[in-house]
């Protein structure tokens, strides 16, 4: 076998770049996600540093980026807690659905996007990273909060509506005619409701069919089984993400819990890979024009944000401060923005850069806003007198 | 005293308690087994301070601290100031051979000359059990001996 030496140092001198531009934004509390897409653009084309032996590999390794963040996304479901979430945030969920996705299709219809673009553009304004708002509220301290179950449950909303979004929108964007369409988004609908149904009756017995103590063969069987689906949904139509999905759906318990354990490294680290594989193909040039309606809309659903994490948290009863903070929280967008683009993405040309740019400004100013909403007093008033240290009042 | 349990979804949950001096407590448990505890402010009430964080193994040393029976204190005074006794705490097992049975029947005194002096119950604690008193399962026995003899008590109550 021949070491192919040149794509091995790319792919390392790569990596090392990754960690070191991580670890600083966790100095600073801050998402790594927008710096994994600027290092992405950096070695792509029309960039300043191009890596051609690395390339092939980065592709390979985003296609598993999605399936593993989507296959942990699906071993994260647990209907109890959506129906704890229904019962209390269900109506946070429509003003989330209607506030958030609204701008996103209002923007998609103004740049002239056919109905795929539009629900894509729709979706990638309204998920919020649960991966950087559950990783955002953990570094702060902020997970005994009162206002933190409110925001987890929009968050596990969110991942419920997902399930069902992501396998309509890779059948729509498939293509096909109308009826074909329309089948496909019965199927791929239908068999979600068979991966819950799975996951909720007998979702044990296929816990012990992949179940090993060994956590090797835990990781194996479960990958393996992961990838043969991935790969039977990629083979009719239906995107190899939303197999993962499904797969995650299926499996519960303690052989979820334990399998998450197991994978989230090779999630964290494929992830990273398919965030660079992102800013790879999208070309830096393309991104100037997109950028004042990214900005436009960055700016729009950070407001609409606030105010549905306000509402989220004024409905259990938080006080002021904490309602900023909810608000603050999720405005992260991130991955799941992304990986619809990821499923649309080479069919319509102008959705790449613009939600690269969006998720870009909206990964850093999420995690900035809500780190300074709760040091800052909302509104300068008797209550911060109180504090500790504070000079006494003349 | 009332604790409080509340869903965090995707994370774990949280239990959240006043304690006698009216500090509100709340105890984070994540799904990764690690804990944190903090305490909610006066002036902002829905936000609570780190206190301190806990890996599920630390948590489960200072729980064991937390939760061993306060009489096995007291004995363990006692046995620094007499040198070659020990005490030392046998859990009687749910469904172990004596669970239902007289303590007379263990016969753990005339076989390894420990004594049994106390057996812990829950929140309730039988000072001075006699041979007659009914073990059940989950009884905590405090034992007084020499250290060979708390083994063998622990041996026989194992079966």
């Amino acid at each position: 076998m021949e070491t192919p030496v040149a794509l091995l140092l790319e792919l390392g001198v790569i990596l090392a770049a990754l960690s070191v531009l991580g670890a600083l934004a966790r100095r600073f509390t801050l998402s790594p996600i927008p710096l994994y897409l600027l290092t992405g653009l950096a070695v792509g084309e029309g960039g300043i540093a191009p890596v051609p032996a690395a390339g092939e590999f980065v592709g390979a390794g985003a296609a598993i980026g999605v399936i593993l963040l989507l296959l942990v996304l699906g071993l994260e479901f647990s209907l109890q807690e959506f129906a704890v979430g229904l019962r209390r945030h269900v109506s946070s969920a429509v003003v989330d659905v209607v506030l958030n996705a609204a701008p996103g299709a209002v923007a998609g219809w103004l740049l002239g996007l056919d109905g795929v673009g539009v629900l894509a553009l729709a979706g990638a304004t309204y998920i919020s990273s649960s991966g950087i708002v559950a990783r955002l509220l953990s570094d702060l301290h902020r997970l005994g909060n009162r206002e933190t179950p409110a925001v987890l449950s929009v968050l596990v909303l969110e991942d419920l509506a997902m399930a069902f979004y992501l396998p309509v929108l890779a059948v729509l964007a498939s293509g096909g005619v109308w009826w074909q369409a329309v089948l496909g988004v019965l199927v791929a609908v239908g068999a979600v409701l068979v991966a819950f149904t799975v996951s909720y009756r007998w979702g044990h017995h296929l816990g012990r069919l992949v179940a090993h103590p060994d956590a090797e063969q835990l990781l194996l069987r479960v990958l393996g089984l992961t990838l043969i689906v991935a790969a039977l949904a990629e083979f009719v139509h239906a995107s190899a993400a939303v197999g993962a999905f499904l797969v995650g759906l299926a499996l519960t318990g303690e052989t979820a819990t334990r399998t998450r354990a197991v994978l989230s490294p090779l999630r964290d680290l494929f992830a990273a890979v398919f965030f660079l594989a992102i800013g790879l193909s999208v070309d830096p040039a393309d991104l100037l024009p997109v950028l004042p309606a990214a900005l436009a809309l960055a700016a729009v659903t950070l407001v609409t944000k606030v105010i549905v994490g306000r509402y989220a948290a004024f409905r259990d009863g938080v006080g002021r401060r904490g309602q900023w903070r909810a608000g603050t929280a999720l405005i992260a967008r991130g991955e799941f923005s992304l990986v619809i683009v990821g499923l649309v993405g080479t069919t319509h040309s102008t959705l790449g850069p613009l939600v690269t740019a969006y998720v870009f400004l909206l990964a850093i100013a999420g995690p900035l806003l809500t780190r300074f909403a709760g040091v800052l007093p909302v509104r300068p008033g008797p209550v911060t007198e109180a504090r500790e240290g504070a000079p006494p009042p003349p | 005293m009332d604790v409080t349990e509340v869903l965090l979804p995707g994370v774990g949950l949280r239990y959240e308690f006043t304690n006698h001096r009216g500090d509100r407590i709340g105890v984070v448990a994540r799904r990764t087994g690690d804990f944190e505890v903090v305490v909610y402010g006066t002036d902002d009430p829905d936000e609570g301070r780190s206190v301190f964080e806990l890996n599920d193994e630390e948590a489960d040393a200072v729980a064991e601290i937390l939760g061993a029976p306060r009489i096995a204190e007291r004995f363990a005074d006692l046995t620094k100031e007499v040198p070659g006794l020990a005490s030392g705490q046998v859990e009687v097992r749910a469904g172990s051979a004596f669970d239902g049975r007289p303590l007379g029947d263990t016969r753990a005194r005339t076989l390894t000359g420990a004594s049994v002096v106390a057996v812990v119950r829950g929140e309730e604690v039988i000072a001075s059990p006699t041979p007659r008193t009914v073990l059940r399962g989950g009884d905590v026995l405090v034992v007084i001996g020499t250290h060979e003899g708390i083994a063998g008590v622990e041996q026989i109550i194992r079966g």
